[in-house]
């Protein structure tokens, strides 16, 4: 029972993968592709977590922290170089 | 308008001290599970990118002063060094000695030098990653 609702959680994953990637090639802005690749992140994170309970291990379990971080880190730094166009700042101005 | 940064600065001070405790965490499951020098590094240099996000360079470097370039070199030396004591012993380069101790609060635990070649190889590739993430920066 539970393998068939993981598969089935899987396969909506990759779906949503599917479709924030169309938003990424297609998308008319900049943060629109910002959002979609945070959504990227969020959705393998919640597909690496399916696979580990699937195969019963606890391996991927440090993947599911690097890429959490990973993504928090390049959002903020995407959203910054859109709002400001300067990634780390010399001195702080405001 | 004035762009301030309130919520990432109060955040970044939270999370920077998961990142490190997760960096060393990643450091010590060493050569038995994922983990090692490597990575370890890079999630260290990721928690100090995260500080030179949040807050400007000099405010970071006034209170981590260091420097990276030496940092990588003073990590490369380490890694070398372990590497070459095993000549003097009339041993293969970078062979590696590995043991059980009994300490105190651990009880039986397995030391291993391999431990202190990482440590070389982490403080190697936190040099190299600030150093580039700083130098690419620097050009605005």
């Amino acid at each position: 029972m539970i393998k068939i609702m993981l598969g089935i959680a899987l396969t909506l994953f990759s779906v949503a993968i599917a479709i924030s990637l169309y938003r990424i090639i297609k998308g008319p802005s900049i943060p629109d592709r910002v959002i979609a690749m945070d959504m990227i992140g969020v959705n393998l994170i919640s597909g690496i977590a399916a696979v580990s309970i699937l195969l019963k291990t606890k391996a991927y379990l440090e993947v599911i922290l690097i890429l959490g971080i990973l993504a928090f880190i390049s959002t903020i730094s995407l959203s910054r170089f859109i709002e400001r166009g300067v990634i780390i700042e010399r001195k702080r101005s405001g | 308008m004035k762009i301030n940064d309130v919520i990432l600065q109060t955040v970044t001070k939270i999370v920077v001290f998961i990142i490190l405790t997760m960096a060393v965490y990643l450091f010590i499951s060493g050569h038995n599970s994922p983990g090692g020098g490597f990575i370890g590094g890079l999630v260290l240099a990721s928690a100090l990118v995260l500080l030179f996000l949040a807050f400007d360079t000099e405010t970071i470097m006034k209170r981590i002063p260091l420097d990276f370039k030496m940092v990588a070199a003073v990590g490369a030396f380490i890694a070398v060094a372990t590497g070459a004591a095993s000549l003097f012993l009339d041993i293969p380069f970078l062979s590696h000695a590995y043991s059980y101790f009994n300490l105190p609060v651990f009880g039986k635990t397995g030391l291993a030098t391999v431990t202190i070649f990482e440590l070389g190889v982490a403080l190697g590739v936190v040099g190299v990653v600030v150093t580039i993430i700083l130098s690419i920066s620097e050009d605005v």
